[in-house]
């Protein structure tokens, strides 16, 4: 029996009734903080929920309606924030389907209990204080940098607050600092192991043994190659911004799935059709309460992600349930190197540019290891006045506004009017070849 | 005295300038002068032919993104330092080329080039000025 390392023993391996009854407090206490705000206040009142005390057990969750990204997107900027501006200490967002972000606000106790969760993540995969961690996700408004930064501090891991991107410094610090985990997604890591002989670098001249991966979709089989590759242990993460970011649930050593942190989130599976709870064990779309977070309470959160919650314990001795990696979504959004992008966002720009035609097509192939995303559009022939400067001005300005709604710089092709395939009836507008293994 | 230059976008897809001058060749349009720009993602394909106006209602029915530019043809003394003569007399006027390109053949011992010039009325006038021949339309379809 291996060594198994806690960050907060009793609460990871409570039994099933003490997590229960903890949720059920909890939960108490979040509807209260949700009828202070627009979003719920009338939702609750109309399912009879006019107080914290009308909940009288887990089961009268049901009776509450689902949230979705639309929800918040109305809600926006702050219809469902439940505490004034000075209780306030930070902002997160994360693209909304439209131009209109997803905004979460968190108190003080909001980010104290997000990092807790971060530091029991980190310890479940046997990092420790003698660590050296370099964080390679994007900073920012983007919760994925920030999340495990707060959470690593706390363990007491060195941090390297490196952010995203920047290859050859990245392979330059991992050399010089030692380090020993990263946090990154597998794509970026896979990106990384492709340059390392172009920067003369051996996998002996670094010290790397952990990865923590997120923030995209990955098969099993990229994990074995990615621990191959590198000879590391790599261990999934799972989270989004809505739910304050990474930290929903994370693999504790046995790498067998990850455990979602129970104590602070209500897990249901839904059928995406009818909306009905499925037993464990079954495919669904991943719903989810945060019972611990008052700015922003989120009631029955939908996903869109498609998982399974496995229905026996864990060889860890952990008794919080454990979600299978994300195994597909029931939207369209796309996952471009860890960003989230809706096909809806680069439409709604597309059609407020005159010189291009209404007509467009998404792609998205892999360049190496990396995702590429490239935006065809067709040109307007009468705004076409044979200078290559315009055009390449034309291309320019379609990036950056492209790039100030989904953060990405896109590639932009200029197609010729009626180039691009037309359908009759719904469109294909998105064309994915990345490889699926 | 300006002449017509068709541009057309070429979208980067194999056997897209072979489609243009098939169209053209197939109408009896003769291509006089040509070059293309190219991008890393499309093309801008100049022309000068014989028959302008032909040719763009051509190119446009067959769903040709095309259009006119007015561009000056000159001729240039076929030696050494020939064109390098034009270019200092421009240069001194301040007059300022935006891109250039030869005639496919000549009507002369003289070499032709095709200039597009940031101020198209500003360089005729100082063309006229040193008397440096400029190609009128009709010359262009004679040849």
């Amino acid at each position: 029996m291996m060594d198994i390392p806690f960050w907060s023993r009793e609460i990871e391996t409570a039994e099933r009734s003490r997590i229960e009854q903890i949720q059920l407090e909890r939960l108490r206490d979040t509807i209260g903080w949700a009828l202070k705000t627009n979003l719920y206040r009338r939702r609750l009142t109309q399912v009879g929920i006019g107080s914290p005390d009308d909940v009288k057990s887990l089961a009268d969750l049901r009776r509450i309606p689902f949230t979705t990204k639309d929800d918040l997107r109305v809600s926006f900027p702050k219809g469902h924030l439940a505490v004034g501006m000075t209780d306030v200490i930070r902002v997160h967002s994360s693209s909304g389907t439209t131009g209109i972000p997803t905004v979460i606000y968190y108190a003080r106790q909001d980010l104290d209990n997000w990092t807790d969760l971060l530091a029991r993540s980190i310890v479940a995969t046997g990092a420790t204080s003698s660590d050296i961690f370099q964080n390679m996700m994007t900073y920012g408004l983007f919760t994925g940098g920030l999340g495990l930064h707060y959470g690593a501090e706390r363990v007491g891991l060195t941090v390297i607050p490196i952010g995203g991107g920047n290859t050859k410094r990245q392979i330059q610090v991992m050399k010089d600092f030692q380090t020993t985990v990263v946090h990154v997604t597998p794509s970026y890591l896979l990106h990384i192991h492709s340059k390392l002989g172009e920067e003369g670098i051996e996998l002996k001249d670094l010290a790397l043994r952990k990865a923590f991966i997120g923030a995209e979709p990955h098969s099993e089989n990229t994990r074995r190659k990615l621990q191959d590759l590198m000879r590391i242990d790599a261990y999934n993460s799972y989270g989004l911004s809505e739910l304050n970011g990474p930290g929903v649930a994370f693999e504790c050593v046995c790498k067998k799935d990850m455990h979602v942190w129970e104590d602070a989130f209500i897990v249901e599976i839904i059928d995406p059709q009818t909306g009905e709870v499925l037993p464990d064990g079954q495919e669904g779309e991943v719903v989810l309460t945060n019972v611990v977070r008052r700015a922003t309470p989120i009631l029955r959160y939908r996903t869109r992600d498609l998982a399974f919650l496995h229905p026996q314990g864990c060889d860890c001795g952990r008794t919080h349930r454990r979600l299978s990696r994300i195994l597909g979504r029931t939207d369209d959004m796309l996952i471009i190197n860890g960003v989230n992008v809706f096909p809806s966002q680069i439409e709604e720009k597309i059609m407020k540019i005159p010189e291009v035609a209404t007509n467009y097509q998404i792609h998205v192939d892999k360049k190496g290891a990396l995702d590429r995303l490239t935006v065809k559009v067709e040109i307007y022939p009468k705004l076409f006045l044979g200078e290559v400067s315009k055009l390449e001005a034309l291309k320019h300005r379609i990036v950056e506004e492209l790039k100030a709604s989904i953060t990405i710089s896109p590639g932009v092709e200029l197609h010729e009017p009626g180039s691009l395939p037309v359908y009759e009836g719904k469109a294909k507008r998105v064309v994915d070849e990345r490889p699926k293994d | 005295m300006k002449i017509t230059q068709i541009s057309v976008f070429l979208e980067n897809r194999k056997g897209r300038l072979y489609d243009v001058c098939s169209l053209l060749g197939a109408h009896g349009v003769n291509i006089r002068a040509l070059t293309i720009a190219e991008t890393e993602s499309f093309g801008v394909l100049r022309i000068v032919v014989d028959k302008s106006e032909a040719a763009i209602k051509l190119l446009r029915e067959n769903q040709f993104v095309a259009n006119f530019t007015d561009v000056v043809a000159i001729e240039v003394p076929d030696q050494p330092g020939g064109l390098a003569s034009i270019l200092k007399i421009l240069s001194e006027h301040d007059v300022n080329i935006e891109y250039m390109y030869g005639f496919v053949e000549k009507f002369s011992d003289k070499a032709l080039l095709v200039m597009r010039f940031e101020d198209t009325d500003f360089a005729q006038q100082v063309l006229a000025k040193q008397k440096i021949h400029v190609v009128t339309e009709k010359e262009i379809e004679g040849l």
